[in-house]
């Protein structure tokens, strides 16, 4: 029988690395739900703003919670560039044109940073970086708390924005009807940038909440964004509820997996619920029934 | 107001409209008749902007909308309610409400949205269910309700009728004759001949693409060729 403590321990550290799970998997779920693209650059992106993140700390020694505002609206309107000048071009309105150009453009920046900085990994040494404090017997480390926190916040910050500003009305109009958006003066390639870009800002926050405790390498993004493809299809794609819980879920499943068949084996859990869901549940937890 | 010379219009290789003369003048109910394929609906997605034209030229209050975006002809007060609804399903209808006012009289929502209701009170009791739940004559409202919030100077109706019970039918056309009553311009796009005719000023009538016949919409109810080929009359 397992230590308790164990337990409770695995159950922190789930929710945790969870969270940071949900906040690359939100910007995933949003460009799906209203673009219907799957993003391949996601992971690659993020990276980028990884990258980001310690270049400004080694070269201007901004803290990486201090560049959150930057990489937010940097990666803002990097997505919002990138969309209107690129993909919504070269994609013709063809889905699979979409797939083609955003995974082109995930070969072509994390090719760009091979050639910047090697294929060494790099992290940033904070001073707080190994701070913890003990809950209920368990240290955690202050930096992943923060993100857990900022994570949750964000979230509940981009719903409101969704649910109740002017522009959440009209991307949540254009995923559904175009025509009948273009109809009432809504702009579908500006709105369609906006989606994008927010979904790729996502990105820039969970950069700023992960570097403080994690490394980056050109491939980091691979490891996020096939748990952020799980978690968008576990917690129904297009939905933000399915994707926080998705998130969180899937932080538990790797970190429960770990705990009963070993860390090298801990990813088998995620899976292993995928594919129950799929076989069950197959429009996701919280998606809408097709 | 809106001036419609030469038009030449359609999809890709295919040209729909042939070369279309029509005009609208200020508080004036114009029906545009004709039956499937006609080239109804191309006329009204290339006045709203929605395809680009391939000739002619379109002139709204003495200025060349042809060219301009669909948001810049909403700007400019063109509303059109397309044929289908076209309403947001997975909005409330105050949302859909709402976001009528996206592009034009923003400032004056609040007080377009209490309008509207009185206008439609039956869209008031689903104000906050998802507009996809509605039933079709509802979401014709709703989509006529939510044209109605951007304050429109010409109100394009896109087959009002479709789909709707006789009953409804009547409803919508008493409508639509109260809308130009206050003062609305509106250009009705309708297959249902006769009931159009009733309330509109003038009518024109497509076929394939060109204009066959156009006039006062008492004289082409009068008139023999229409009677016989759209009312099945002899």
């Amino acid at each position: 029988m397992l230590d308790p403590i164990l337990l409770w321990s695995g159950l922190i550290n789930g929710l945790l690395q969870g969270s940071i799970y949900a906040l690359v998997a939100l910007g995933l779920t949003l460009i799906y739900g209203v673009l219907h693209i799957i993003n391949f650059a996601h992971g690659s992106l993020l990276m980028l703003a990884m990258y980001g993140v310690f270049l400004l700390f080694t070269n201007f020694g901004i803290d990486p919670y201090a560049a959150l505002p930057i990489l937010v609206i940097g990666m803002f309107a990097l997505g919002y560039g990138l969309q209107r000048v690129l993909i919504g071009r070269a994609s013709h309105g063809r889905d699979e044109n979409i797939l083609l150009v955003t995974l082109g453009i995930s070969i072509v920046i994390e090719n760009l940073a091979l050639f910047f900085f090697q294929g060494d990994t790099r992290t940033i040494d904070v001073p707080y970086a190994f701070d913890s404090i003990e809950i209920a017997g368990v240290f955690v480390a202050i930096p992943r708390l923060i993100a857990f926190g900022a994570a949750l916040l964000i979230a509940a910050l981009l719903w409101l924005m969704i649910q109740r500003s002017d522009v959440g009305r009209a991307i949540r109009a254009v995923a559904k009807e175009k025509q009948g958006a273009r109809l009432v003066g809504i702009n579908v390639d500006h709105i369609y940038a906006v989606s994008y870009g927010i979904g790729i800002a996502c990105l820039g926050a969970a950069a700023c909440l992960l570097m403080p405790t994690y490394l980056v390498y050109p491939t980091v993004g691979h490891a996020f964004v096939l748990i952020a493809f799980t978690v968008v299809v576990l917690g129904g794609m297009g939905s933000f509820p399915g994707a926080l819980l998705g998130g969180l879920l899937i932080g538990l499943c790797e970190s429960f997996g770990g705990l009963f068949l070993g860390e090298s084996f801990g990813q088998i859990g995620i899976f292993l619920v995928f594919i129950a869901v799929l076989l069950f549940r197959p429009s996701g937890l919280l998606g809408s029934r097709v | 107001m809106l001036e419609i010379s030469a038009l030449r219009a359609g999809y890709g290789a295919l040209e729909v409209l042939r070369g279309i003369d029509l005009s609208i003048s200020k508080e004036e109910i114009v029906a545009v008749l004709g039956s499937n394929g006609a080239g109804k609906t191309t006329l009204n997605v290339n006045i709203s902007g929605l395809y680009p034209v391939f000739g002619g030229s379109i002139v709204f209050d003495g200025v060349e909308i042809s060219k301009l975006t669909p948001e810049q002809i909403v700007a400019a007060g063109i509303i059109h309610v397309p044929e289908g609804r076209r309403v947001f399903p997975n909005l409330t209808v105050r949302e859909n409400l709402e976001l009528g006012a996206y592009r034009r009289a923003r400032e004056r929502r609040a007080q377009n949205l209490e309008h509207v209701v009185a206008v439609f009170p039956r869209l008031a009791e689903r104000f906050d269910q998802k507009a996809g739940t509605l039933s079709g004559g509802e979401q014709q409202m709703l989509a006529i309700g939510r044209g109605l919030m951007a304050e429109p100077r010409l109100l394009i109706l896109d087959e009002p009728s479709l789909g709707l019970s006789p009953l409804l039918v009547e409803e919508m056309f008493e409508l639509i004759r109260r809308l130009h009553e206050d003062g609305l311009s509106v250009l009705l796009v309708e297959q249902n001949v006769v009931q159009s005719l009733e309330i509109a000023d003038r009518a024109y009538v497509l076929e394939n693409g060109t204009i066959a016949m156009q006039g006062a919409a008492s004289a082409l109810m009068e008139d023999e060729g229409l009677r016989r080929s759209y009312l099945g009359l002899a």
